[in-house]
């Protein structure tokens, strides 16, 4: 009993807590509307972990709502609402493949410098939203939505052009091989490697049925930097100073306006970086024409959110949700299940991770009736004697 | 002249669904509540509205209908932020996800697995069909809805500035802790200010489904909440700042269809990013500095400092 009042104290409890209610609900949803929930649910684990490829494909899906996940947490914890991560990420894909296309150096060059120019072109949007806010005031969730729907076009612009785009398609030109951050593109792809691959089956299926890359490692990488940056270093001092009390940090002597601009500029950077990835990590390696938006920032605040806004919490979170969406595909095709009820079963969880006084709220209550117990005890005790 | 006349019939129609979101969002600010989840109980509305018109052939009970359930995602939205002094934008954001899954997961089970509703009767238009049909005058001739949104708009007015409720809210917005000790009901006036803010949404969500096309589909309600959200503050959280916001973002959306239509030197992607920008470089030039309400978005909880 002691262990569960301190671990309901911690603040994972709160999430954990939220996972369940979020499950007991879609169970409730699915029993009403005709659906065995055991069986759905059993479904929606095969198809998120039941096959090598499976397992690597929900790590490839959780790769850019990861970072976009940390983009968010990142801007949350500095005060900063970042709605924009929709527009900065397809920025980073527009950034990455013009780049992908027009320049072809060998691997260890224009790797980094295709990744980087789609981080940078996300910066630069982000920073932009920041200096909007910083300079004239105007609310940074306003200039990010409408961000959003720009760069949403300007894709398209790019797509349209004579110079990118491929003909009789709806795509713009592949980048240049030497972009790729898969695992082993090209060996993978010979006649040695196929020989070998045949031989072991669960190797093949991960590295020739799927797009891995080293996308997940950089995420993972930047998440543990990013909450360094904000908790160990001067800088990210600055910045959660001026999110908590801007007035107090301006006395203090902290530019606020620049610290505003900074942290955009990251958290923009952050998502560009998404973009990127997925444009040297997984095919077609090139940008579409969108109709609408894709959801990656959009997912990214589910993401943050789930995971408490701590930049580390969005590792397991982005997992659990490329897991539950990943899956949630195959329990439609072999159960008929609508895929939404996935939907609706984040939606619950971010709603319960909205109240973050429910799990401490509980380990109170349980405290107060063991300790209203014990002096039941007691009394009970005092009254034999 | 038909040019102008076109425009204006457009940005009424494109503008109506923004005034709903828009005013729920005013409402709901004014008291407090930062409501991110407007977008959510659009869709909401809308398949409601959808729904509801196709089974009862009646779309004015489906409009009442749609504001209903709009209202019931706001409780949802109000227990989480006022009861339970919840993150007021992470509740926003898990309804806006819960809400598009609810709506396709009913349109599904109702449609017999389809994403989309069949054609369902819409609103009449304010001057009835046969209004100058053959005329470029026919253009002006709006759907209901929109004569709703403008009335919604004047009703909000006059309630928050005219009235002793309407100054209780304004109240609540800015120091709730001074309105509470003067007897004012914090808890009570935020409910009420996030039921009203999801009946307009839901009317919102009605009159894209009801109003302007004649059907649910996935894509019928896609960012109207946010563009209505950015004219909240576009117009200072007041009723009639926020409806011209609502009308710019109409006549811009208008402005893209028309220039579109014709041969354009333009590529058709560059002008599709005329609203945004402009919306952007009006904000710069002439809005500037936004003042929230100053308690929007911080829970209220009694005896605090």
């Amino acid at each position: 009993m002691n262990v569960l009042i301190k671990f309901l104290k911690r603040p994972v409890a709160s999430s954990l807590l939220a996972i369940l209610l979020g499950f007991a609900v879609a169970a409730a949803i699915l029993a009403t509307t005709g659906f065995n929930p055991f069986e759905t649910f059993g479904t929606l684990f095969y198809g998120a972990l039941g096959k090598p490829k499976y397992i690597t494909n929900v790590i490839i899906k959780a790769t850019p709502i990861l970072l976009t996940g940390v983009s968010v947490a990142f801007a949350f914890q500095t005060g900063l609402f970042n709605r924009g991560g929709e527009g900065q990420y397809v920025r980073g894909t527009s950034c990455a493949t013009i780049v992908g296309v027009t320049c072809n150096f060998p691997a260890p060059i224009q790797i980094p410098l295709v990744v980087l120019s789609g981080a940078l072109g996300g910066a630069l949007l982000g920073a932009l939203v920041g200096f909007l806010k910083a300079h004239f005031g105007i609310h940074e969730v306003i200039t990010s939505i409408m961000t959003n729907w720009i760069m949403l076009y300007l894709c398209n612009f790019v797509v349209s052009t004579e110079a990118f785009h491929k003909p009789n398609s709806n795509t713009a030109l592949t980048v240049n091989p030497s972009s790729y951050t898969m695992v082993l593109p090209q060996w993978k792809m010979s006649d040695e490697g196929i020989d070998y691959l045949l031989k072991v089956p669960w190797l093949r299926d991960i590295l020739l049925k799927t797009d891995l890359n080293f996308g997940f490692v950089v995420a993972i990488f930047v998440a543990v930097l990013a909450g360094i940056l904000l908790t160990r270093t001067k800088l990210g001092y600055e910045l959660r100073a001026v999110g908590f009390n801007p007035e107090a940090a301006r006395f203090t002597g902290i530019g606020v306006k620049r610290s505003v601009v900074t942290c955009m500029l990251i958290s923009g950077g952050i998502c560009g970086l998404a973009g990127a990835l997925n444009i040297t990590g997984i095919s077609p390696h090139t940008i579409t024409t969108l109709a609408s938006q894709e959801g990656y920032g959009f997912n990214g605040l589910s993401v943050a959110f789930i995971a408490g806004c701590s930049t580390v919490g969005c590792i397991p979170a982005s997992l659990l949700f490329s897991g539950l969406t990943y899956g949630g595909m195959t329990v439609q095709q072999m159960m008929g299940v609508p895929s939404e009820i996935i939907n609706i079963m984040i939606g619950v969880i971010v709603f319960f991770t909205a109240l973050p006084a429910m799990a401490p709220k509980i380990a109170t209550w349980l405290e107060r009736r063991k300790k209203a117990r014990q002096s039941i005890d007691t009394d009970a005790n005092a009254g034999e004697a | 002249m038909d040019k102008v006349v076109l425009l204006l019939g457009i940005t009424l129609m494109y503008s109506t669904p923004l005034v709903f979101g828009a005013l729920g969002g005013v409402i709901s600010e004014r008291s407090g509540v930062t409501n991110i989840g407007i977008e959510g109980m659009m869709v909401i509305g809308a398949i409601t509205a959808a729904t509801t018109s196709y089974f009862t052939g009646n779309p004015w009970l489906a409009f009442l209908a749609a504001g209903a359930a709009g209202a019931v995602v706001a409780l949802l939205h109000a227990v989480a932020s006022v009861s339970f002094a919840a993150d007021q934008t992470v509740s926003g954001v898990a309804i806006n996800l819960l809400a598009p899954g609810i709506a396709l997961f009913s349109c599904r089970r109702f449609f017999d697995g389809g994403a989309t509703t069949p054609i369902v009767t819409k609103l009449p238009k304010v001057f009835g069909d046969g209004w100058m049909a053959d005329t470029p005058w026919a253009n002006l001739n709006v759907n209901v809805s929109t004569l709703i949104a403008f009335l919604a708009c004047v009703i909000m007015w006059f309630v928050l500035y005219k009235t002793k409720w309407g100054l209780r809210v304004r109240a609540v917005g800015e120091h709730p802790a001074a309105a509470d000790t003067l007897g004012i009901d914090v808890y009570k006036t935020r409910y009420v200010c996030v039921l009203v803010s999801g009946v307009l949404a839901g009317f919102g969500g009605a009159s894209v489904t009801i109003g302007i096309i004649s059907q649910f589909t996935p894509t019928a309600i896609a960012g109207q909440g946010f563009i209505a959200l950015a004219a909240v503050i576009f117009g200072k959280w007041t009723p009639f700042g926020t409806y011209g916001a609502c009308l710019l973002f109409g006549a811009t959306q208008a402005l893209t269809i028309i220039l579109g239509g014709g041969q354009s030197i333009i590529p058709s992607s560059i002008l599709a990013m005329l609203p945004y920008v402009m919306t952007i470089i009006v904000l710069v030039l002439f809005v500037g500095r936004s003042v929230a309400p100053k308690a929007d978005g911080v829970p209220y909880i009694k005896g605090s400092r």
